[in-house]
């Protein structure tokens, strides 16, 4: 089944030893996605909306994410990658597929079932101020997951903030401050914070850094990589900054136009990527070091996304690729499994 | 190679309802004849105030310039062979708009926002051309969508009526270089124009603005955060932090021998790419001074891990501690390398 590759790479590799990739730190599977779609209708006329086509958002995903790694997403604006974190959490319902979290199959679990499974889950958004309410002090902001899903006391929830703040960086005793009063970095911690109030298993981290100065960046990233450490966490890190991504990723997912293009360790994506996307994607990366820069040689993609309301027939990048072909433009190119956890989906990818 | 532009102690505060923001406090810095200077900080450290106070763009008030010096040294003067500089900073209304446009080109980071979004994307250039070159409308048509094909647009001559929002990210940042180049000038002053596009068309634009800048020979100041693009494209760098120029220095001295420690600092807060195994980032503790009450000393002190007791007496002055290499701290960090 060539949909489910990837799950079937890994069934595999469960059972053969010597099958095993040296990065995944461990072999069971947290989150598994198979074939996930969510596709947008769009409508016309103010009355009648009158509905006139979809656009395919995120199309036909299949991944794992396993316990304890970090699995980045980038692609450019409108690829998809924030849609598909939204929907493996269920805050867009998907148009179909299965989406496996700790082995229970979210899409089919009931409102109520769905509710309970959310301390699980948690999300961390991009901006850090309009995720916050501005008129709640950061205290009752961080402990309103606990007066939600826990029965705990007042006493013991002031005691959790506290702990929370702490363990973010944050001075505990400004449990009774605003939001305002707090810089952007310190708000994303403030996010933080709420996010792993009630101990989630998985979480979902949408472009968490975008907004934040390069100096301020540094301290999230080590924040994100420490409490992995610490509490087992499994992240989900979309971003369009390919260089946070492959700094904190174990593995990196390269979307365009709702599709995964490639999937692969961290190391092989930034020294062997194989798509010819992500060989473009990766050129164009500025590397701050001014001698590299000189002797690089930039893959410049003419023209720009297509609107993922009319994407191109056949391979979805063949408008535009080096390397199209005739076969591009007819047949889209199937997800296979070039080498044990290498990702691809090209026709070219051999030739290449 | 003959200077261009010189900008001497600029201050800069902004007089609110709060208090005075001190938002530039001395910053000083050249810019050669066909070079790219790129100017690099994080928010709030003056980068854009810097430029928007050359050319009388900040709204006064709650702003006002203090003092300093911007000597422009137009070697493309018409009229005479008058090769005195001007000081942008003492020009009236109508001196300033002549060189705004005309001379010095600006592009800024948010292109749909800076271009009008009820006028076609042709009147805009040819606003400028007939603004300043004194073209009539026919001349002026023609010569925008010239200007179109020349900075990538396709079907130049049908866009030419078409609106802003018909625009993706990256051709509207091409029309505002389309815009910002219509005369010809002798700066591109470039605002961050790449921030809010995607990797792939901000390789696009930085290609095209090195094509320009070659082709028209002119000089450029690129605005940005991102190190990495400073490195791929600046001749020399000037870093800002509160307010003020830490270091400014030929590109290949500010990233193998910086000089100050917040240029090191910020070097070492950058991911590597390709590197194998996960190292931690060197972070910088703390956030930027408050530039309400800027403090008397070092502004970097509180931060700075090499922090000793006089640089929390006094604010260092920039001093050169190779050719062309100027950092303003007190103790000399490029020579303790090897």
């Amino acid at each position: 089944m060539v949909q489910n590759a990837e799950v079937s790479g890994n069934i595999n590799s469960n059972g053969i030893e010597h099958k095993k990739t040296e990065l995944s730190r461990s072999n069971h599977n947290l989150v598994t996605v198979k074939n996930l779609k969510k596709y947008f209708p769009f409508t016309k006329g103010s009355l009648f909306n009158r509905k006139k086509g979809q656009i395919k958002a995120v199309d036909d995903l299949s991944f794992n994410i396993r316990k304890g790694e970090t699995l980045g997403v980038v692609g450019e604006s409108g690829c998809g990658k924030s849609t598909t974190g939204r929907a493996i959490l269920h805050l867009e319902k998907p148009t179909a597929g299965e989406i496996v979290i700790d082995g229970v199959d979210v899409t089919r679990l009931t409102r109520e079932e769905l509710r309970c499974m959310r301390p699980q889950i948690q999300m961390i958004f991009q901006d850090s101020y309009a995720s916050l309410n501005p008129r709640h002090a950061i205290g009752h902001i961080i402990s309103e997951p606990m007066m939600i899903h826990t029965d705990m006391k007042q006493s013991a929830m002031k005691e959790r903030v506290m702990e929370l703040l702490e363990l973010v960086g944050l001075n505990p005793n400004h449990y009774g401050r605003f939001p305002h009063e707090f810089s952007g970095g310190q708000r994303q911690r403030i996010n933080i914070a709420r996010a792993l109030s009630l101990n989630p298993k998985f979480v979902v981290c949408d472009e968490p850094i975008s907004a934040l100065d390069v100096s301020i960046q540094a301290q999230v990233i080590n924040l994100f990589q420490d409490l992995q450490k610490e509490l087992g966490l499994t992240y989900l890190f979309i971003a369009h900054d390919l260089s946070m991504v492959q700094h904190i990723s174990d593995r990196v997912a390269v979307m365009y136009l709702g599709k995964i293009m490639e999937l692969t360790t961290r190391e092989r994506l930034f020294n062997t990527p194989l798509h010819p996307y992500t060989q473009a994607l990766m050129s164009a990366i500025p590397i701050p070091d001014p001698v590299k820069e000189r002797q690089r040689q930039r893959i410049l993609l003419n023209e720009e996304v297509p609107s993922p309301a009319n994407p191109p027939n056949g391979c979805v990048f063949n408008t535009r690729c080096p390397v199209a072909e005739e076969i591009c433009t007819r047949s889209a190119p199937e997800y296979r499994e070039i080498e044990t956890g290498h990702f691809v989906v090209c026709h070219k990818v051999d030739a290449l | 190679m003959a200077k261009i532009l010189e900008v001497n102690d600029l201050i800069t505060r902004f007089y609110t309802f709060d208090g005075v923001v001190h938002a530039l406090s001395g910053v000083s810095f050249d810019l050669d004849e066909g070079e790219t200077l790129g100017i690099v900080g994080e928010s709030g450290s003056g980068k854009s105030v810097t430029m928007m106070s050359l050319l009388h763009l900040l709204p006064t008030p709650p702003a006002r310039i203090e003092g300093g010096k911007a000597l422009f040294y137009s070697n493309r003067n018409e009229q005479n062979n008058n090769t005195d500089p001007v000081d942008l900073l003492q020009l009236d209304k109508s001196g300033i708009r002549k060189i705004r446009g005309g001379k010095i080109g600006f592009i800024f980071q948010d292109a749909l926002s800076a271009l009008n979004p009820v006028m076609t994307i042709g009147r805009q250039i040819s606003e400028t051309l007939i603004e300043h070159l004194g073209m009539t409308v026919d001349e002026a048509k023609k010569r925008s969508i010239e200007l179109l094909e020349y900075v990538g647009i396709p079907e130049a001559e049908k866009r030419f009526s078409a609106y802003p929002h018909q625009f993706s990210g990256g051709m509207r940042q091409r029309t505002m270089i389309a815009v910002a180049i219509a005369c010809n000038p002798e700066i591109i002053i470039a605002d961050e124009p790449t921030t809010a596009l995607d990797v792939t068309v901000q390789a696009q634009i930085i290609e095209l603005v090195q094509r320009l800048k070659k082709e028209m020979k002119m000089s450029v100041i690129w605005i940005t955060h991102d190190l990495g693009v400073v490195a791929g494209m600046a001749d020399r760098v000037l870093v800002m932090y509160a307010g003020s120029a830490v270091e400014i220095a030929p590109v290949d001295d500010l990233f193998y021998n910086p000089g100050h420690p917040y240029t090191i600092k910020l070097l070492g807060a950058l991911p590597k790419i390709g590197e194998e195994g996960q190292h931690r980032l060197e972070s910088i503790d703390g956030t930027p001074p408050d530039l309400l009450s800027p403090p008397a000393h070092c502004q970097f002190a509180w931060r700075c891990p090499h922090a000793a007791e006089k640089c929390w007496q006094a604010v260092p002055a920039a001093r050169e501690i190779s050719p062309g290499h100027h950092a303003a701290c007190f103790f000399d960090f490029a020579a303790r390398r090897p």
